[in-house]
């Protein structure tokens, strides 16, 4: 359950990024190492954003797969079975190319009609 | 006429169906380690663990692999050797394990991580400069945190400890290495306790190294058994080695 940790320091870091702006979704980049369950991320940011001025905001998140490169020169794509040894030599060698990441990349605010131009501005045909 | 609208930032756009929503949303590049905070909260900790000369080891493992077996004894041994230490014992919600360890020369702080939201399952960096607080580093050479047992979310999460170490039994069999690559790659000592009891499991012994290797080959392995005492000698060794090389 650090899904529910995980939650926390997104909010936080959303809360920053936003201003006084609702949110629609955040964008997240995570990567498979981080052994994060997607339903429980979600479920923990529901908990973790109501009755607050994010509530109802939702997480798009970007899974990063495992790519390890080998000293041997191949470089492996991990499958969902997390085995950190290198495809073509079996070799222990590696060298994490992705699959670490844990991100904050960007966040959807509902944009905002400047004050007084609201219906006004929108005129149609 | 066209259909357009002013954003905050005063370009105007044409859309062709304004009926659903007055304006599209916004996107903002925000970039941000999620466990930024947490990391400089750990480097704070390591820079106040440097400043007093005291080593840090953060103690990982699933819970009854006998972290805090292994720490009685290991309390004792440091008792003897004059090596003054401190633990930070997460604990969810009792004082059971700081308990255990009571009486043994350390100061002991005891971190319930259940008065945090929803009773964590690891420590963190602030949780760990809280608990540190509590302790007076001026008379310390040895700080120990004992983590939460759990083999998934510790590992996440740097709390500003110099070493890592891992408390495995072989009761857990061979195969979790690979099924936890995030925790046993995150340490660089693994205790494999409960060795007394091999000759009644069918547990694997080479199979499970082979298994460690494959995730974390620079691994340091001590097999030790908390129950009788057997093989601790070296990770004490380990453990004090700074110590030793500076006559402290």
């Amino acid at each position: 359950m650090h899904e529910l940790s995980l939650c926390r320091s997104i909010y936080g870091i959303v809360d920053r990024a936003r201003g006084d702006r609702p949110v629609e979704v955040v964008h997240l980049q995570i990567g498979q190492l981080r052994q994060v369950v997607p339903q429980t991320l979600a479920y923990c940011w529901d908990v973790i954003t109501a009755e607050t001025p994010l509530a109802g905001s939702r997480l798009d998140v970007d899974h990063v797969p495992v790519v390890l490169d080998c000293a041997c020169g191949a470089r492996t794509t991990v499958g969902e079975e997390l085995v950190l040894t290198c495809a073509a030599c079996d070799g222990a060698d590696v060298t994490l190319r992705t699959g670490e990441e844990l991100m904050v990349t960007a966040v959807d605010l509902t944009a905002t009609v400047p004050a007084g131009s609201g219906d006004a501005i929108s005129r149609d045909g | 006429m066209g259909r357009f609208h002013r954003h905050a930032d005063g370009t105007v756009h044409e859309h062709g169906d304004h009926s659903a929503y007055a304006t599209g949303p916004e996107r903002v590049t925000v970039l941000e380690r999620i466990f930024g905070e947490n990391d400089v909260a750990a480097e704070a900790n390591r820079a106040a663990f440097d400043a007093h000369g005291i080593r840090c080891i953060n103690v990982m493992s699933s819970p009854g692999a006998g972290k805090t077996a292994v720490l009685a004894h290991t309390l004792r041994y440091l008792q003897q050797r004059g090596v003054r230490t401190g633990v930070v014992e997460g604990d969810i919600e009792t004082s059971l394990d700081a308990d255990r360890l009571a009486g043994l020369g350390a100061q002991v702080s005891l971190l319930n991580t259940g008065a945090g939201f929803g009773g964590e399952c690891h420590l963190d960096a602030p949780m760990v400069a809280r608990a540190v607080s509590a302790l007076d580093l001026d008379t310390l050479d040895l700080v120990i945190v004992e983590n939460v047992g759990n083999l998934v979310c510790p590992a996440e999460f740097d709390v500003g400890a110099h070493d890592s170490v891992m408390v495995y039994a072989i009761t857990e069999g061979e195969d979790k290495p690979l099924k936890y690559p995030v925790m046993f790659r995150a340490v660089g000592v693994v205790l494999v306790n409960k060795m007394d009891l091999l000759p009644h499991l069918d547990f694997d012994l080479d199979l499970f190294l082979r298994n460690l290797a494959r995730v974390n080959p620079a691994a340091r392995v001590h097999q030790v058994s908390a129950r009788t005492g057997a093989g601790l000698d070296d990770w004490h060794a380990w453990l004090v080695r700074d110590r030793v090389a500076d006559g402290g």
